[in-house]
């Protein structure tokens, strides 16, 4: 199973409240596990978990955060940000907990056009 | 043309599951191939034989049974979704201590890696979900 393809994981949810955010990351280690080209996007209430801070002793809900800076010791260092749904939210890029790309929705559609697999949660 | 299908939500609450149904069943009619059916998240519920809707409604479990057996399909269970949610074979039973299974005829329980190579090995992976 030599093949590479283009893993695009798009996240739309936020961090907490469901748990798609969480389901996603563990797809997406995976991924990287199997040495394909991963990367991630995150648009609607899924910039929220990029958000610096997550704070989850309130909901006694484990928070996972850390895992977001993990990525890249997975040679996953692909994260791309809807700028539209960032401005929607009052947030820019020094909101966020790992360096980002922060591309126009537009930008984004073309990107996602190049991909093999999306897979959205 | 060769399909993967990944379902995200459970049975009854959302559409997800029929549409992935009548989806693989339109498929496997013209002829196409299903690689793969994955089931995620709330997904994993689609696969407890424990389901037992009103007799006038539709099975959703059976029918993903029936269609399995009729085309051989594999159908993958996620086992960490499944952990979480209680969706138990008698691997899991042992492992976990649990004192029953009921993991629905046609499916099994295994890794992410098996969605991975499903999105690797086909041609389209087609996600049902919210």
């Amino acid at each position: 199973m030599s093949d590479i393809k283009k893993f695009m994981f798009v996240n739309r949810k936020a961090p907490y409240g469901t748990i798609y955010a969480l389901e996603s990351l563990e797809v997406v280690l995976i991924a990287a596990a199997f040495e394909q080209d991963v990367s991630l996007a995150f648009i609607d209430d899924g910039v929220y978990q990029l958000k610096k801070g997550h704070q989850t002793s309130g909901i006694e809900v484990k928070g996972f955060e850390k895992t977001y800076g993990a990525l890249e010791d997975y040679d996953i260092t692909k994260l791309y940000v809807d700028s539209e749904s960032l401005a929607a939210r009052g947030l820019t890029a020094d909101d966020l907990c790992v360096p980002v790309e922060v591309m126009s929705r537009a930008e984004l559609g073309k990107l996602m056009e190049t991909q093999d697999v999306l897979l959205s949660f | 043309m060769k399909f993967a299908l990944l379902i995200n939500e459970g049975p009854y609450t959302h559409q997800a599951s029929d549409s992935a149904y009548l989806f693989a069943k339109a498929a496997l009619a013209k002829g196409h191939e299903i690689f793969r059916v994955f089931f995620y998240h709330d997904g994993v519920n689609n696969a407890t034989r424990l389901t037992t809707p009103p007799q006038d409604d539709r099975n959703i479990v059976n029918r993903w049974s029936k269609l399995a057996e009729e085309h051989k399909l594999d159908m993958v269970v996620c086992v960490a979704a499944a952990q979480r949610r209680g969706i138990v074979d008698d691997g899991e039973a042992k492992r976990n201590g649990k004192d029953t299974t009921n993991l629905a005829p046609g499916f099994r329980i295994s890794g992410l890696g098996q969605l991975i190579e499903a999105g690797i090995q086909a041609d389209r992976l087609v996600v049902f979900g919210d």
